[in-house]
């Protein structure tokens, strides 16, 4: 069978078979289990609404316990076997953990993402949002920075590897330096500092996004608290500082902490880029180098991600809740 | 209006410059990628993107035929022109063009001026002329031609090789197949199945909804890493495997955290009067879903689609984990990623290209359906 074929049969049973459920389920409910007729009929159907918010959540409830749920547990149990999986060793995968220099190395680059990439990638989203409010080009000029959104992690990171490239006939860093009398350096093995030139590439897919809600948050602002400071005589750094950047606290906080779950994420530009070499190494990219090898050392290594991300969970559940009330 | 900011003259200038050169930071990056795509691999590696409008220096090796020669008093003679090598047709197609400097050896490929005559290693004299002509002269007769570097302007020039190659004859279609064949149920399931989810968490009355909905804000931050390897095992015990239907339910449950979230906000805004009446009209819950939440929610629903969308034709990490490494089954951030990069790590054309196909469906739906992208992400995500 053609592969295109192929695709197409895929994609209807898969589709159909999930509108399926949900026509055939709300069906048999209606018709068979609790008929809106008979002698029952009232009965029937408060006892159908009853049952329908499950029958509804059900796909969803199931999907989300057996893909995010029972990782976490399932993840922590797998973790404290050794390679083989038959073994129980408690904590050894991660007491071997930290015992190891890359290890070591990963969480602190991974500390270096965290601070600096969701503080970047929101400090220029807000400075393009300020910007480009009032410019007559600003839409333009905010859907090209927006753009990298739309790039995956992988082609993102091919078209840093033309900047960055050590040969100053492909990579435009090194024909400046060529141009200045600089020797070429390859920046991806400048240690140290080629964290920081892989952590730009994810700055420069982020900032669109902190941009666009940033922008719509700076719009929210009312007018009259800033007529009102410029009548009292405030410039425009402290219009922006004083009064704009306090009223869009909420939405920066929001902003900042989406960008630093994804940094938590993030393993595709390291892989690509460097795979970890060069003392590069995050913790989601350090994990994929024991993926298939050793579960037991790879889940460790996940379940310290999931701690790291734990307090930011903890923040989120809390601000839902008193957005609910 | 304009004024009320406090803003001169000079300050929008200045505002218009900073933004100018930002969004050339921004775009530049990207604009190599798509020059480089059209030139071929010599081009690459000898004049950066930036220079691709305009003619450039390159160098070139010419091998030159012996059986030409004769003798002349004593001397054997070999003449001839370079641009005349059959190798050189593609970038001297009318057989024409302009030595400016020449070497006899790869090491000094522009050592003399053209014109001027220099010595052979093997004894007697060779120079190249500016049109290309040279002359070799040797008191022995000549039995191998001697190879000669040159440097010479060629004009820009671009190709659609490397488009053909990655699209024809590297295995780059098939992978945009697979890619598709992931993508499109992995953006329709979740779709549905938040839909619903989202409708019950918004509209309908049960005990532990408000717990329901803590949890799918807390589930939105798990990170996928933790799932990949129980999840496999557990696809591996009950016979799904590393296969397409796998990646699927891979997909739909990482996606529906925020599916279910961005769509309950967006429902919960929905005017509550709509809804009640169609209830005293006798409209069960599905109908009240079909009928008008669906149509309602239409902004919500093509947002949440645009990023899953682009989510899933994205992602490496799911599919590396979840989809066999077999060439029939990658996917093309897989195919660029482990293949190209690996193999073809040199060739900039290639890579560039196949970086190119990659990006530019995300990068039209991006460019068409900007407006729901937006406004999808502002009605859910921040209040």
């Amino acid at each position: 069978m053609s592969p295109i074929l192929q695709g197409i049969l895929t994609i209807i049973i898969g589709v159909g078979g999930c509108v399926g459920y949900f026509y055939a389920s709300n069906l048999i409910l209606d018709k068979f289990i609790f008929p809106a007729r008979g002698q029952h009929a009232g009965r029937n159907i408060n006892r159908a609404n009853k049952v329908r918010p499950w029958l509804f959540l059900f796909p969803a409830i199931f999907a989300l316990s057996l893909y995010l749920v029972y990782p976490v547990i399932g993840s922590f149990y797998r973790s404290l076997f050794d390679r083989s999986g038959m073994n129980f060793i408690g904590l050894g995968n991660y007491f071997d953990l930290m015992n190891e220099g890359t290890f070591r190395t990963a969480v602190f680059n991974n500390m270096l993402w965290v601070l600096f990439v969701p503080a970047m990638a929101t400090f220029l989203g807000l400075l393009v949002a300020q910007l480009t409010d009032r410019l007559s080009w600003g839409n333009i000029a905010k859907s090209l920075i927006f753009m990298p959104m739309a790039i995956s992690f992988v082609g993102a990171s091919l078209i840093w590897k033309f900047v960055y490239s050590a040969n100053p006939d492909i990579g435009i860093i090194n024909s400046l330096r060529d141009f200045i009398g600089l020797v070429p350096v390859d920046p991806i093995q400048v240690s140290f500092w080629n964290n920081f030139f892989l952590m730009f590439i994810l700055v420069w897919i982020q900032t669109g996004f902190a941009m666009v809600i940033l922008s719509a948050a700076l719009r929210g602002i009312p007018e009259e608290t800033i007529e009102a400071a410029i009548i009292d005589g405030a410039n425009p750094f402290q219009v922006f500082f004083s009064i704009k950047v306090p009223q869009i606290m909420g939405t920066i906080i929001v902003v900042w902490t989406t960008i630093t779950i994804l940094v938590l994420k993030v393993f595709d530009i390291v892989y690509t880029m460097t795979g970890g070499n060069f003392g590069t190494h995050i913790l989601p990219s350090y994990m994929m180098t024991y993926m298939f090898r050793d579960d037991g050392r790879a889940t460790a290594v996940a379940f310290v991600i999931m701690i790291l991300v734990l307090p930011v969970m903890v923040w989120n559940i809390r601000q839902a809740r008193k957005e609910m009330r | 209006m304009d004024n009320i900011a406090g803003q001169n003259q000079g300050g929008r200038l200045a505002v218009n410059i900073t933004v100018v050169i930002l969004v050339l930071l921004w775009l530049l990056p990207t604009i190599g990628l798509f020059v480089s795509s059209f030139r071929d691999r010599d081009q690459i590696s000898n004049s950066g993107w930036w220079q691709a409008p305009f003619s450039v220096d390159l160098n070139f090796r010419a091998r030159v035929a012996a059986d030409g020669a004769r003798e002349e008093g004593g001397v054997f003679i070999l003449e001839g022109n370079v641009f005349d090598d059959p190798a050189l047709a593609q970038n001297f197609p009318d057989g024409e063009g302009v030595v400016a400097a020449y070497g006899t050896r790869a090491v000094a490929p522009d050592e003399f001026v053209a014109g001027q005559v220099s010595e052979l290693r093997t004894g007697g004299t060779v120079v190249i002329e500016r049109d290309g002509r040279y002359r070799v002269e040797s008191p022995e007769e000549i039995t191998r031609g001697p190879t000669l570097y040159f440097e010479a302007r060629t004009p820009p020039k671009f190709t659609l090789a490397n488009y053909r190659t990655v699209l024809f004859a590297d295995g780059m279609d098939r992978a945009f197949i697979n890619t598709l064949t992931v993508t499109i149920p992995a953006t329709i399931i979740p779709i549905l199945i938040a839909a619903f989810a989202a409708y019950a968490l918004a509209w309908m009355d049960f005990p532990g909804r408000g717990l329901l909905i803590a949890a799918v804000v807390g589930l939105l931050v798990v990170p996928l890493q933790l799932a990949l390897v129980p999840l496999l095992k557990l696809h591996t015990d009950v016979g799904i495997g590393q296969s397409f239907f796998g990646i699927w339910l891979a997909h739909t449950g990482f996606g529906l955290p925020l599916a279910v979230y961005l769509l309950r906000n967006y429902m919960v805004g929905l005017p509550r009067d709509i809804i009640e009446s169609a209830k005293v009209d006798g409209a069960t819950d599905f109908q009240i879903f079909v009928r008008i939440i669906l149509p309602l929610s239409f902004p919500a629903l093509a947002s949440f689609a645009i990023f899953q969308f682009l989510w899933t034709w994205n992602d490496l990490l799911v599919a590396k984990v979840f989809l066999p490494s077999g060439a029939e089954s990658q996917v093309m951030t897989v195919k660029i990623a482990d293949d190209l990069l690996g193999s073809r790590g040199g060739d900039w054309g290639i890579l560039a290209t196949a970086a190119f196909v990659s990006i530019a469906v995300p990068l039209l739906v991006f460019f068409t359906m900007q407006r729901y992208l937006v406004r999808g992400l502002l009605a859910g995500s921040v209040k």
